[in-house]
């Protein structure tokens, strides 16, 4: 008998898809271990979240409101006693910056089981069983957690079930930090209206043959179309082409989209361990014997000069039509 | 003030990886092993701070078989002042196994800062960092490309979601794992290898590990096969075609 426990995140008052992914899967696991699932939001203005969080499975809402910035020993004191009061035997994070630099901490204050990023979670003889990709998704590993798990799952892992529940009942959560050693002094804004990579549904990447930074503005322009993020190999960035938040790959980001479109992209093997879990991939190359064709569903023998605007007013045309 | 810098030995990113023939874990033969980039962008900032006279020490802590000394001496190379190695077999416990005596034989070190890298590119959990500034009751900056110390104080600028940079201050002592795009590792000089072969690496005995979170199977992803391969800019309306109509992606 052990409740999960999701810890929400919030953006502008609405939960992130990938919160209601973890809601989503986490009503399962919480059946197998014989608990209810419930979730945590910290923030600010989370008035109604108990209707957003219900809608998707949750029972029960721990809010604290009111908290302005992240913190990771402050969240780790409130997640830490929320767990005490609620008897989580799954805590469940998004495997985002914040999960990521969040859920190990908390895994050690609480002395429990760790796994992040994981692609897959079960129940099996009452205890958490989770699959994640290791070496970049060359291979993966399936660890039995003892215990007490804290978890994080990687976005897009999971569908999201139709929310139509009732709202959660909800209860106030502390949100004092008490005493911390580090805080967060300013926040410096990215690009605007851009989706990370690693949350991303559609990601169109670019490699060295973009020749230059400025030439990515092509790949931008197709991205806006599809509603895409924009990506880059390890080639591009240390070419300068692109920063090293737009790097797909061993040394970067691991990316799990719907559609992936490499363009330029020759496909070296650190390259396609970050990207090989896309559910369809698409390649533009100028040559032939590009490894990245050997792994592609769709590959397009071409300059990708000629071949993303001609793809990108295709992509209109079709948008258009539906 | 010292520094010291959690160093992991990984397989180098060409490596081909392998199942053992029972499934129950990870062909490591033949396996070339290295310094984990990551650490090396942690390994490179320590340097730098120490040349800049905001530190007197380097001391690099490294967990594993007797093989992983191969990669501290790598670190000494580059220019660290000595190395601590917490000597294990070669599947000693899970993360938080393994922060715990990284935690100890750190403490016994009394720094003013531990770096290391965002992740292993192995294991890839990001873990250890945030369980060691947990066991310590450090402040955490983590996945940093930017850092500045100031007597007892650090400020490390940490890349989070969209390209953002999230500014996060901590006094010391502090745990900060390194970003790529934090500097540029050097490469270690002749003379520096040659040295590196006498600086000190001091051995140290880990307690026994609890593991909880227990390997239970290993897989490998089924291959991704060759789809249709089209010729010229011509076939690009019929493969958008297809992304619809097949595929149902758009």
């Amino acid at each position: 008998m052990a409740n999960v426990l999701v810890v929400a995140e919030i953006k502008e008052g609405e939960p992130k898809k990938v919160t209601l992914e973890l809601l989503t899967v986490g009503g399962r696991i919480a059946s197998g271990l014989g608990g209810t699932l419930n979730a945590v939001a910290i923030g600010t203005g989370l008035g109604g979240i108990e209707t957003k969080l219900g809608a998707h499975g949750a029972k029960t809402v721990y809010v604290a409101d009111g908290v302005a910035s992240y913190n990771s020993e402050g969240y780790t004191k409130i997640l830490a006693d929320v767990v005490a009061k609620d008897g989580s035997g799954l805590v469940f994070f998004a495997a985002s910056s914040q999960g990521r630099d969040l859920a190990p901490r908390l895994a050690a204050r609480l002395d429990a089981a760790f796994a992040a990023d994981c692609v897959e979670i079960d129940v099996d003889g009452g205890k958490v069983k989770v699959k994640r990709p290791v070496f970049s998704g060359k291979a993966f590993a399936t660890l039995t957690m003892d215990g007490t798990a804290v978890v994080s799952l990687r976005p897009n892992s999971y569908p999201v079930a139709e929310g139509a529940g009732p709202a959660a009942a909800t209860v106030a959560a502390g949100g004092d930090f008490g005493a911390v050693k580090a805080q967060v002094v300013d926040v410096v804004a990215g690009q605007s209206g851009t989706v990370d990579l690693t949350e991303a549904d559609r990601i169109v990447s670019g490699g060295r043959a973009l020749k230059s930074a400025d030439n990515f503005k092509l790949l931008w322009d197709m991205a806006k179309v599809i509603n895409a993020t924009v990506g880059a190999s390890r080639a591009a960035v240390d070419s300068g082409f692109a920063p090293h938040a737009m790097q797909v790959g061993q040394t970067g980001k691991t990316v799990n989209p719907t559609l992936y479109v490499a363009c330029g992209i020759s496909g070296a093997i650190q390259h396609l361990a970050g990207m090989r879990t896309s559910k369809v991939i698409v390649a533009i190359n100028k040559d032939p014997e590009a490894p990245i064709f050997q792994k592609a569903d769709y590959g397009i023998v071409a300059d990708l000069f000629e071949a993303v605007p001609v793809m990108q007013k295709e992509f209109e045309k079709l948008l258009a039509e539906a | 003030m010292n520094i010291v810098v959690l160093c992991k030995q990984v397989p180098d990113t060409e490596s081909r990886i392998k199942l053992k023939g029972d499934g129950s874990g990870f062909d490591m033969d033949g396996i070339k092993w290295i310094l984990n980039p990551y650490d090396e962008y942690a390994v490179e900032e320590a340097l730098k701070i120490k040349e800049a006279g905001k530190a007197e020490k380097v001391t690099v802590v490294g967990l594993g078989p007797d093989r992983i000394v191969e990669s501290l001496r790598t670190a000494l190379a580059m220019g660290a002042d000595d190395a601590v190695h917490v000597k294990t077999g070669d599947d000693y416990g899970d993360n938080l196994a393994v922060a715990k005596a990284l935690a100890a034989a750190v403490k016994d070190l009394n720094p003013g800062l531990i770096l290391t890298g965002r992740q292993a590119i192995d294991t890839d959990m990001g873990a250890v960092q945030s369980m060691v500034a947990e066991l310590l009751g450090c402040g955490q900056i983590n996945v940093v490309s930017k850092l500045e110390v100031d007597g007892g104080k650090v400020k490390g600028w940490r890349d989070v979601e969209g390209g953002a940079k999230q500014v996060v201050e901590s006094s010391t002592p502090a745990v900060v794992s390194a970003n790529k795009g934090l500097n540029e590792p050097r490469y270690a000089s002749l003379p520096g290898i040659m040295k590196a072969k006498r600086k000190p690496v001091a051995v140290k005995e880990p307690a026994a590990a609890v593991n909880k979170a227990k390997l239970t199977a290993c897989s490998l992803p089924e291959e991704r096969k060759a789809g249709k391969v089209f010729q010229g800019v011509e076939s690009v309306p019929e493969v958008v075609k297809l992304l619809r109509t097949e595929a149902k992606v758009i």
